[in-house]
């Protein structure tokens, strides 16, 4: 079992140092290089190349004259150290934007996939049960045509009739301007209302496949022979479906739990872009469009460290639910 | 089913002559070609999911090669008055734009570009699945431990933020080229499920046969796995093109993958930052690209959802006469005979 957490773990540490790596080398694909514009403008403007250069070295941990294993180590030991370099648009240091921006993300994420998994998971079941009534179709074609939404579409209907057809929720932002930004009940009360929107739309489609997938295990669940026995046993309904169906049906989605995260978790890019919601997925498209290099890598490592950590956890806690996990290795070799 | 196919080989084992149990690989084969490609075939045929399914995919292809033989005229500024309303002109079905673009050929021209682009990345995303999960499923050991850390890093890497970095850096205007770049990360997870069904496959008496019989890995992979996984594959193929579409639609939305014609995102980003959500005149314009988006989802999901229908082996059983559902449908004698 120790064996097992040891492992896992060293796994995140391999795939943040893996995901580090890449991002160096992405920097350097991209078009035009990394600073050449930036350095082309400065040394336009009169600045001595010395000081462009350390001014370049500043923004992203690179020195451009050193040897490029120089400079991945130098990025790397920045990394290590917190330090993601400077954003240009923004002038200000990466890590201090997107440490304001990643809450708003992790929390719309989080609630919205949550909900997904309550509401996908309550409908399911009651549809398992009641399999083939007229509940269950109209639930079936609801959640079909939910599902033929992609969540943006939604987005920007729930935003033209909510926001600027009756006004009653903001089109932009994370809190209003006039809220102070400290934990306070009208703080708590504007971000809720920004954060409506976003979560709703970001919830109502995935919750109808998750729906699906739920009626179509719990269907499998109530087949099983143990069921049966079960009510032969005489137990009640409630006890049945919450510890022998509920249960068993719930497993599987766990597993896709972990990859709807990432999907998720990605997805903000959109989203947020819709809803002008300031989390990472905002500053990353700002960052492209404004040609910001570090900021933008910045927030795809800090996204991808935010998705490790997440399937981390689940993992951790789903070998704790369903013990084969930590057993399960395939050792035979043909 | 089973007990039979049992006998025949025990018989033909027992047989003088090996062309004996030759036939008997290929009328196996025949036989697993009637059970699992064909009567699949007419089942999935006899749901009405993925028949309206198909019809409505059939609809979008038939849009395609409209454009394809230019039936329809090419989208260009200023053809038509501008922001016309749906169904006022009939030259004009869908209405114009602001720009006074046919939105009908708007959207019939931007069908083949979105059929190539989509078929592309979901090729993409079950071909390296496939390849990835049966080897891994089959080989087991370091191969296996291999290639499922390699897939469990790129499922650990965000699929869009990944993406658009990809097309800034790669500039892909080729539709073949972005849909692989769209799903690059995408094959992951289905490797991983793939995978671990093949782990149970590979225990099969006819698998562990083909072993003994000195045939070579990859033709045991192709002849004995990937048969058995086809229902599985061929529904997940349906839901990495849904994929392929939403996360396509999505970006250019954004405004984030370069193009050089207008398509359904385009259109949908320039109604939306020219304000078309705060005027009537202008819904029609936000609203086409929507629904042809929808539609061809909707076909894709229901496709989808009809083939699991059949090929997933719980909702099968059900089908084989427990279900109370499927009972009271019409359609359920051939589905016990089948099953």
């Amino acid at each position: 079992m120790v064996n097992y957490y040891v492992r896992r773990t060293a796994r995140v540490l391999v795939t943040i140092f893996l995901v580090a790596s890449l991002t160096f080398g992405l920097v350097r694909l991209l078009p035009g290089g990394p600073f050449t514009l930036l350095r082309a403008q400065l040394l336009r403007q009169g600045v001595p190349a010395d000081e462009v250069d350390a001014r370049i070295a500043n923004l992203q941990n690179i020195r451009p004259d050193e040897p490029l294993w120089m400079q991945y180590i130098d990025y790397m030991t920045a990394l290590v150290q917190g330090n993601l370099g400077e954003s240009i648009s923004l002038g200000e240091p990466v890590v201090s934007v997107l440490a304001k921006a990643a809450p708003w993300t992790v929390f719309v994420v989080l609630v919205s996939t949550i909900l997904v998994f309550v509401v996908g998971i309550f409908l399911g079941s009651l549809q398992a049960y009641w399999e083939g009534s007229r509940f269950d179709q109209l639930v079936t074609g609801v959640s079909i045509s939910m599902m033929s939404l992609p969540f943006y579409v939604v987005a920007v209907l729930l935003l033209y009739v909510f926001a600027y057809q009756f006004g009653w929720l903001p089109t932009a932002g994370t809190i209003s301007n006039s809220v102070d930004r400290s934990l306070s009940v009208p703080f708590v009360v504007s971000a809720l209302k920004h954060s409506i929107l976003p979560i709703v739309s970001y919830t109502l489609g995935a919750a109808g496949g998750q729906a699906l997938a739920m009626r179509g295990n719990s269907i499998q669940v109530l087949g099983n022979d143990y069921v049966q026995v079960a009510r032969l046993r005489g137990l009640s309904d409630r006890r049945i479906a919450t510890r022998y169906v509920a249960r068993n049906a719930i497993l599987p989605l766990y597993t896709g739990f972990l990859l709807l995260l990432g999907f998720r978790l990605g997805g903000t890019v959109i989203l947020e872009q819709i809803f002008s919601y300031t989390g990472l997925g905002y500053y990353m498209i700002t960052a492209l469009n404004a040609n910001d290099y570090p900021l933008m890598m910045g927030t795809f490592l800090v996204i991808t460290v935010a998705l490790v950590i997440g399937v981390y956890i689940a993992d951790l806690t789903y070998s704790r639910i369903d013990p084969r996990i930590s057993a399960g290795e395939s050792d035979e070799a043909y | 089913m089973k007990p039979t196919e049992t006998d025949s080989t025990a018989v033909d084992w027992r047989g003088d002559s090996t062309s004996s149990s030759d036939v008997t690989r290929r009328e196996r084969l025949k036989e697993s070609y009637e059970t699992r490609v064909r009567t699949p075939a007419l089942v999935a045929w006899s749901d009405w999911r993925t028949r309206f399914g198909l019809l409505i995919i059939a609809g979008y292809i038939l849009m395609a090669l409209v454009a394809v033989l230019g039936l329809w005229r090419e989208p260009s500024t200023s053809q038509a008055p501008r922001l016309l309303g749906p169904f006022v002109d009939m030259s004009y079905p869908l209405g114009t734009t602001q720009s006074g673009v046919d939105l009908m050929a708007l959207i019939i021209h931007s069908t083949p570009t979105f059929l190539i682009l989509i078929t592309a990345g979901a090729v993409w995303a079950t071909l390296i699945a496939v390849i990835i999960g049966t080897v891994a499923g089959y080989k087991g050991g370091s191969v296996d431990r291999g290639l499922m850390s390699f897939s469990d890093l790129v499922m650990a890497i965000p699929g869009l933020p990944l993406v658009i970095i990809l097309a800034v850096t790669l500039n892909p205007e080729n539709p073949v080229v972005l849909g692989v770049i769209i799903n690059i990360s995408y094959w992951a997870g289905l490797g991983r499920s793939l995978r671990s069904q093949v782990l149970t496959i590979r225990e099969n008496n006819y698998v562990e046969a083909s072993r003994t019989m000195g045939i070579s890995t990859p033709r045991i992979i192709l002849k004995d796995i990937i048969p058995n996984l086809m229902p599985y594959i061929t529904v997940n193929f349906v839901f990495a093109a849904r994929y392929v579409m939403f996360a396509s639609v999505g970006l250019y939305f954004l405004g984030v993958l370069p193009y050089s014609t207008q398509n359904w995102g385009v259109t949908l980003n320039f109604a939306y930052s020219n304000g078309a959500l705060f005027s009537w005149q202008a819904a029609h314009w936000i609203l086409a690209p929507m629904i042809a988006i929808m539609g061809l989802s909707l076909g894709l999901i229901l496709l989808g959802q009809g083939l699991d229908r059949v090929f997933n082996p719980r909702v099968r059983t059900r089908m084989a006469g427990e279900s109370k559902s499927t009972a009271g449908e019409g359609d359920d004698d051939t589905v016990t005979e089948v099953f």
